[in-house]
Order: C-alpha cells, then sequence, then structure tokens
C-alpha cells in the first residue's frame, strides 16, 4: 500500500473543464495546485466524449495543465472529508491525503436514468457513458443503436457513436418539438454552440430526430435486442443491438453536501467568486448548474482565480459567465421532463438496481428513510447516485443523508493506517510533466 | 509502448490496444453480463464514469472493480461475477 | 383539567422492535393499542442496530431475559419472513489468550448448566469454522443457538402483527410530552388519553421522562459489498466484555456478523458524551484496525456503507420493564443498550403479562423501574426530542 500525505495551497477535485481551468489559473498565480480525479484520463465526461480531444477547446486545456506545473493524481477517488482542509481520495494503491487551504469542487455532473420495463437489460446504458466506453475501445462498429432520453447529450452521443461506426437509427427526444426548437434558436446567442450543433446535424444526416417520443420498454434475453417506443398515441418497436438512454443530467453533489456546502433546488449554492457557504470552498460547473462545457470553463477560471485571491481577475469574467447562464436557462426549460415518464415503471420494474427494489416495493413505503430501511432502496454500492434521480421524480423523495465514505472504498483505506515504509512528512508535490 | 496488451477474461485470452477500459474488453470478450443482480438478473455497464457500479467485476482478485474506470495492463485477469 | 374518556387502553411511543413487541403483544392480549413515532417503524436505534439474537451472561438476569427472547425468536423462525433475513449462524467467541480463553470455559459451564447449547472450540477448532480468522488464536466458544436478523424488517413485521390484531399505527407523528393521568401531548398540542402509556423511545426516553437514568452510547457500524461465505457466525472478541463494561471510556472491540445477503457488518464501537449521529472518524478506524487484528483479510473488502446508532443504556446494563414506581398509568420498556433486538420479544410478554396482571414467564422485578427510579414527576411540559 502506498499511502501519501500532501500539503497543497489548492486542491480541485475533478478534472473535467471546470476543474482543469481552475488548476491553471490557481497555478498561474502561483499557487501550488493539485487535481484529483478519479478517472484514468483528463477531461471529465464532456472532453473525454469529445470528438477530438487533441484539438479544439479540450485540448488547449489538457495541454495547458500540463505544462502548468499543477500535480494531477489520476484514478484517485475522493471519499472523506475527516477534519477540516483536509481530504481523503482512494488510488489503487492506497490513500491521499490532501491538507488543502482552499478546495475547489468541480465534481461535475451524471446522467440522470428513469426505471422503465427492461433498463436494466444489458445493453441499455445512457448515451454519455456508451460513447465515452467507445472511445476507449467498446465495440460499437456495425452496431444497431437506438439514442433515446432528453437533451442535447442525445445529438452528441448519436453523432460521436455515428463516426465510430454504429448504426445509429433513431434519436428519440422527450421533450416536445416546440421546445426542442425555441432551444434550438436561443442559441443564436451562443454561437460556437450554433456551429457545434450545425456540424452535428450535418454529421448525423440520416438519422431520424423525433421529438415528443420516449421509450415504453426494453427488450431481450441475455441483453436488450429491442425497444418500443412511444409518442403518446402511437407505439412502435425498433431492433437494436444496444439503447442508449438518459435523461438529461444532474450534478454530482455529494462530496459538496459532505462538506456542509449550503444547497438550493439540489444544486451547490455559490457567490459571485464561486464560494460556497464553507469558508475556502469552492464550487465550479454542473454542480452549480447544469449549464454544459463553456459555462463550466467560465466557471473554473473564476473560482481558480478567487481561490488564489485575483479578484480582480476574476471579475473581468463575470460577464462572459453571465452570458452562459442563460443557456444554462435554456437548457432547463427546453428538457424539462414529461410527466408521462412517470408513468413508465411497472410494479416489477426494478427502481433501486443496486439492490432490486422494485417500484411496488416502494410504493408500501412512506419515505425514502423507509425505503432505505425496509427495501434497501439507495443503500447499495451506488449510494443511490442511479436511483435517487427516479425517487425523486416519482415519489418526490429527497435524499439529505450523506455520510463518508462518498464511494465504496477498501476497508483498509478507512482505518487510516499507513505503511511502515512511507514517508509519513507532509510532501509538497512536485510539479508532473506529463 | 507495446502494440498490444494481453489480458485474461474468465480465463479468456483478449488482446487489446493500449488505452483500452476492462469493460470494453470484456464487451470485445463476446461477454454482456458484467455481474449478476441480488436477483440474479444479468447487468452491464450502465453509466461508463464510474457511478452506477454496474460495470464492476472483479480485477486480478480485487472485487467491485469498476471496469468502465480501469485501464487494462499486460497480465490483467479480469472475472466477471455471474 | 377536562377529562377525557380514554380512547385506547395502551398508548406505545416509539415504533423500533421494542415498541413494536410492545404493541403484538398487548394487542395479543386484546388491548386497544395505538403506536407512535416520530419518524418511520424501526428508524431510531433499530435502524442502526446489528440485528445479533445473543444470549448474554452479564448477569442472571441478563442472561434470562436474553435466553427467554432468544427462544420465542428461535421458535418464530419457520414463520418469519424472507424479508427479515433470520439466519441461525451462531455466535462465536473468540479467546486471543489464555485469560480469554478462561473466560471460554467459565461461559461455556453457565451455559450449559443452564440448557444452552455450547460447543468449545481449540485454535483448531476455531480455525476450521472461521477460515479468514487469523490463525493464531487460542480458541472459542461456539453459541450453537444464536442468530442474526435484519432489524428494521423485524420491527415492521411485528407492528403488522399489532395493525392484524386491531391496533393503530401513527407514523411521523411526534409526542412531545407524557400525560401523568395516562395520556400523550403531540406535537400540535393535541392529546390522546390512554388507561397506560408506554415509552419504548429507547435513547430518547428521557425527553419524555426527564432524570430517567438512560443515556445514549454511540455505536460505528459498517456493512461491506457482497462476500458470501467470508464469515459463517458471528464472531465476538471476547475482549467485548471489557469494551461493555467500559464506563466514561470510548472503546471498540471486534464484532463481525454474516448477514443473509452475503454483506459482512462490521463493529462495534461504544461511546458516551458524542450525542451527535456524524461519524467519528478516530473510532471508526480504531474499531476497523480492531477488527482487522482479528480477521487481516477484512482490508480487501469494498466498504459500501458506514453508520452511527445510539443505544439506550442504564446504570446496571438491564432495561427497564413495568411501572413508574407510584404511578400505573405511565410505563417504560427502554433501556436495553445493545440488546434490544434480542429482547424485544421477551420485553413485549413481560410488559404484557404486568400490564394485565398476569404471571410472567420470567421474574420480572430486575427489570423493575423501581429499582433505579423514585416516583418521578410528570408533568405536560413541552420537551424536545433531540
Amino acid at each position: 500500500m502506498a499511502n501519501r500525505r500532501l500539503q497543497l495551497e489548492v486542491t480541485v477535485v475533478g478534472a473535467g473543464p471546470a476543474g482543469i481551468a481552475a488548476a491553471c489559473m490557481a497555478a498561474d498565480q502561483g499557487r501550488k495546485v493539485a487535481v484529483v480525479d478519479n478517472s484514468p484520463w483528463l477531461g471529465g465526461q464532456i472532453w473525454r466524449a469529445s470528438a477530438h480531444p487533441g484539438r479544439g477547446l479540450a485540448g488547449h486545456w489538457i495541454n495547458r495543465l500540463r505544462q502548468s506545473g499543477v500535480s494531477v493524481f489520476s484514478n484517485a477517488t475522493a471519499f472523506a472529508a475527516p477534519a477540516p482542509h483536509v481530504l481523503l481520495a482512494e488510488t489503487p494503491d492506497g490513500v491521499l491525503e490532501l491538507n488543502w487551504n482552499k478546495l475547489i469542487l468541480a465534481t461535475g455532473g451524471r446522467e440522470r436514468f428513469l426505471p422503465f420495463p427492461g433498463w436494466t437489460l444489458p445493453g441499455v446504458m445512457g448515451p454519455g457513458g456508451l460513447y465515452a466506453m467507445v472511445k476507449s475501445g467498446w465495440p460499437i462498429a456495425g452496431k444497431r443503436v437506438v439514442v433515446a432520453g432528453s437533451g442535447p447529450l442525445l445529438l452528441a452521443a448519436a453523432d460521436g457513436l455515428k463516426q465510430a461506426g454504429a448504426r445509429v437509427s433513431l434519436v428519440a427526444e422527450q421533450a416536445d418539438w416546440g421546445r426542442v426548437v425555441r432551444f434550438g434558436i436561443n442559441l443564436w446567442q451562443h454561437p460556437g454552440k450554433l456551429l457545434q450543433g450545425a456540424g452535428v446535424k450535418a454529421r448525423l444526416l440520416g438519422v431520424p430526430y423525433r421529438c415528443g417520443c420516449w421509450p415504453v420498454k426494453a427488450e431481450g434475453a441475455a441483453q436488450v435486442e429491442r425497444v418500443t417506443l412511444t409518442n403518446g398515441s402511437r407505439s412502435w418497436t425498433e431492433d437494436c443491438d444496444y439503447l442508449a438512454c438518459g435523461f438529461h443530467l444532474v450534478p454530482n453533489t455529494e462530496l459538496a453536501c459532505l462538506l456542509g456546502c449550503a444547497m438550493a433546488e439540489g444544486f451547490v449554492q455559490v457567490n459571485e467568486f464561486q464560494a460556497t457557504s464553507v469558508p475556502d470552498v469552492f464550487c465550479a460547473g454542473e454542480p452549480t448548474g447544469i449549464g454544459g462545457a463553456d459555462r463550466a470553463l467560465v466557471e473554473g477560471q473564476v473560482a481558480g482565480l478567487a481561490a488564489a485571491g485575483a479578484w480582480d481577475q476574476a471579475q473581468t469574467l463575470f460577464g462572459r459567465r453571465a452570458a452562459w447562464q442563460s443557456f444554462r436557462a435554456g437548457l432547463d426549460q427546453a428538457f424539462a421532463l414529461r410527466p408521462e415518464l412517470r408513468e413508465l415503471a411497472a410494479p416489477d420494474t426494478v427502481v433501486c438496481r443496486c439492490e432490486d427494489v422494485r417500484f411496488a416495493d416502494l410504493k408500501r413505503c412512506e419515505s425514502l428513510r423507509d425505503a432505505r430501511l425496509h427495501t434497501r432502496c439507495g443503500m447499495g454500492s451506488c449510494q443511490g447516485r442511479t436511483c435517487s434521480a427516479a425517487v425523486r421524480f416519482l415519489f418526490g423523495w429527497e435524499n439529505d443523508s450523506i455520510r463518508p465514505p462518498l464511494f465504496p472504498v477498501r476497508l483498509a483505506s478507512l482505518t487510516g493506517e499507513s505503511s511502515p515504509s512511507v514517508n509519513h512528512n507532509l510532501e509538497t508535490p512536485q510539479p508532473s510533466n506529463k | 509502448m507495446r502494440d498490444q496488451l494481453n489480458i485474461l477474461v474468465n480465463g479468456k485470452p483478449v488482446t487489446v490496444p493500449p488505452g483500452t477500459l476492462v469493460a470494453a474488453a470484456v464487451a470485445q470478450a463476446g461477454v454482456s453480463s458484467f455481474h449478476t443482480s441480488v436477483h440474479h438478473e444479468p447487468r452491464g455497464p450502465l453509466c461508463g464514469m464510474g457511478v452506477c457500479f454496474e460495470c464492476c467485476v472483479t480485477i486480478n482478485g480485487q472485487a467491485y472493480s469498476r471496469s468502465c474506470l480501469t485501464l487494462c495492463e499486460e497480465g490483467m485477469e479480469v472475472q466477471t461475477n455471474g | 383539567m377536562q377529562k377525557l374518556n380514554p380512547t385506547f387502553d395502551i398508548i406505545i411511543v416509539g415504533a423500533g422492535v421494542v415498541g413494536a413487541a410492545c404493541a403484538a403483544e398487548c394487542a395479543r392480549a386484546g388491548l386497544k393499542v395505538l403506536v407512535l413515532d416520530r419518524g418511520p417503524v424501526g428508524g431510531g436505534t433499530t435502524g442502526a442496530g446489528m440485528g445479533h439474537l445473543v444470549v448474554m451472561d452479564d448477569s442472571e438476569a441478563q442472561f434470562a431475559l436474553t435466553r427467554y427472547s432468544r427462544e420465542l425468536w428461535n421458535n418464530l423462525a419457520p414463520d418469519l419472513p424472507k424479508a427479515i433475513e433470520y439466519v441461525q449462524c451462531g455466535t462465536l467467541w473468540v479467546a486471543a489468550d489464555d485469560q480469554e480463553m478462561a473466560e471460554v470455559h467459565r461461559k461455556a459451564s453457565f451455559y450449559t448448566q443452564r440448557g444452552v447449547r455450547v460447543e468449545v472450540l481449540d485454535a483448531a477448532g476455531v480455525a476450521a469454522a472461521e477460515p479468514n480468522l487469523r490463525p493464531d488464536l487460542v480458541g472459542g466458544l461456539r453459541v450453537v443457538e444464536d442468530a442474526v436478523l435484519y432489524p428494521p424488517c423485524a420491527a415492521r413485521w411485528l407492528i403488522e402483527l399489532a395493525l392484524a390484531r386491531k391496533a393503530q399505527v401513527r407514523t411521523g407523528t411526534a409526542v412531545t410530552a407524557l400525560l401523568p393521568e395516562g395520556g400523550v401531548v403531540l406535537a400540535d398540542g393535541s392529546r390522546l388519553s390512554a388507561g397506560a402509556v408506554v415509552n419504548a423511545a429507547g435513547p430518547w426516553s428521557p425527553a419524555l421522562h426527564p432524570g430517567l437514568p438512560v443515556r445514549k452510547r454511540k455505536g460505528h457500524l459498517v456493512v461491506t459489498g457482497r462476500y458470501p461465505g467470508y464469515v459463517h457466525h458471528q464472531i465476538v472478541e471476547l475482549g467485548y466484555l471489557k469494551s461493555a463494561h467500559a464506563v466514561g471510556t470510548d472503546s471498540v472491540a471486534c464484532n463481525v456478523q454474516p448477514r443473509q445477503t452475503g454483506q459482512v457488518l462490521i463493529g462495534s464501537s461504544r461511546q458516551y458524551n458524542a450525542e451527535g449521529t456524524e461519524i467519528n472518524t478516530p473510532i471508526l478506524q480504531r474499531m476497523l484496525r480492531r477488527a482487522l487484528e482479528y480477521m487481516p483479510g477484512l482490508g480487501r473488502l469494498t466498504v459500501t456503507r458506514c453508520w452511527t446508532g445510539h443505544r439506550a443504556a442504564t446504570p446496571d446494563k438491564l432495561p427497564l420493564i413495568g411501572p413508574i414506581p407510584g404511578n400505573n398509568k405511565l410505563w417504560l420498556a427502554t433501556g436495553h443498550e445493545g440488546l434490544g433486538i434480542t429482547t424485544c420479544l421477551g420485553t413485549g410478554r413481560l410488559l404484557a403479562d404486568l400490564l394485565l396482571k398476569r404471571p410472567t414467564e420470567i421474574p420480572a422485578e430486575p427489570y423493575a423501574p423501581a429499582r433505579l427510579l423514585r416516583a418521578l414527576e410528570t408533568k405536560p411540559q413541552e420537551c424536545a426530542i433531540s
């Protein structure tokens, strides 16, 4: 076991656009910075899934990070904050103890999943998730894929999957056509997005994009073989090898909650400098509001500058950030979930996948606490990350109970034990030149 | 840097380029069920980013390893659980 | 004050396993029962507990109640719903040194003389019984008919038994005070009257009876992913007794349980003056390191969750079951410390028998509140239940 103890001025959790931008800005101001990320790569979800990670905005920022002197700890999952200004992260070899002065939470978002019959079949995945894995070798060439659910991610994923050789037969968006068109029209305020959209549209020529329709069941023997969709009056069935279905995004706010950050409507509350209600803790990107990579980038820059005390410089970005807030509001409006989605789960549809808790089991419960105690809903490995959106949407239940470890960890990581051969002194991390 | 990596999936040799996820290697090996649920239903990856834990397999003896967050390494032994 | 017509024979405050068992027994006896809990069924200490059904021998009285109650559980076993996850895995008390091995022999003879089936194991026997224990333990005692179950579902089942016998249950209903003439005051100010009120509020029972000698004793637990067959018995170190006896100091002891799900449940810790529910990292670390000393391989298992709970502890380690001295309308069924799940059935029986002035199946005097209390004054005052 290799346990390490580090002293940082700034620690950033998450190496997506917000985290990378924050780290670069803080490093530019001369701070000693570390970034921890639970994956093996840089870029979080959106830049990993992007078509050209080496070029464009993603490439620019990732290169900048690599040259910035920031220490990057990949495969490091933040799981506990046992004392003020201490963060623990589990790595494959041991535990990283980060002693920080300023903490920036850039933990991103995750796809929202809603239960419907057959959604637990192998081959039913989130669109972003499937595309991300395809980028790292998941075999998709020649496979038939139906993309369904909600949000701009559907098009980005369909585009990427098609470019990787998948036969994308349909993109089914649950939002009505009118809403999506209004969202598209409002993209004029964000020319970059318009260009992006135009490019995607061109590449997806030939793939039907249908609004106002959603999946009602997936079927197959050992894995998904077909999906039935409906537009409310007509249903039809499409054969498929994969059903990439996700309903937009929800924020990863668990670490913020653990630290005691004030929340509002499920998002982390921050002031104009991206400071949370907890002193010395900042938050940027999706956890403050689902608004995409561009917004995350600006928020990350503000947070990094603010964490480094560069208030004036941070202020120069406020205008640019404000522009992206309207994009975020537009997203919320366009892709709001329609009420029919509440009717999809049948009594025997699994809602909590980790503990195989079915809809009928949950209907007998009075509250989330009741459900957790009596059915173990939300008490499995994902700690409710998958089912929380579903139980909120289906029952109005909110989860307000967050305890460490934030992710399942090896028991040894919870003992506070250090292997005898490791230097216990606080290390100052050397800049990594990757 | 090797051209290809050799790993074992359920005892079966699989060859993949560097940068391949363990989850992808499992799929390449033709395995669709990464583990079975509490009621013994087949399950595979859902979120692709390490939050759903449906991609968990045993890697080199360590159970509950998220295959969507782990890159293949030479000689890795991957077991799907059911 | 206006006299209210009693609408219930018994009002029970607390829908944990103890309150639920009392409700089931009183309802079975034909009493009109109402159970109130500010939260869901089994949401207090019950929801946090290990669910170990164990005979204990700290005192004759503790032995009598645990043995009586364990037998009631074991007789019900064939009828228990699957959700309760009852498994008669037995307890394995492990001895790490000769002093603890002497304790093995003492316990063996104590239990054998009283008809409790046990087996003394030597080092090889312990290793064979639990291959994942460290190999150099001296020996152990297997208490064959001890068992484990999943407490929240046990509480829910007992409540359902009570409901089937015409009891009423109101969850999400907080009681702020008891009325000495027989009744309760609810959070909205309304009052309900009863022939008698039973305080089964566990660690929160002193909020309804100021001065009640029940203290919160905090515990931590950790549950792993699914590793079926990793552990076969509930394994408890004999040093546990030093932990349970310790007063005033924080203590940990190795206590490892196989759940029917295949998950391994690991405890235990005890702290006074720790009222918060947050994880106390130094104690958690100590607890896990202690468990690793007995089962070194545990370090590689994946932990899914950690949580805390508070036990209701009395000064003499025996529960309070019976009427408040001087007022036969106010009763107690609380103070079960770490034995609530085990002894809830016996408590329910004793309480019902005492209420109905029937002969009890074991002597009830050792648990009488009068042993620790003089007549307590209970005025209908607003008490915040913390």
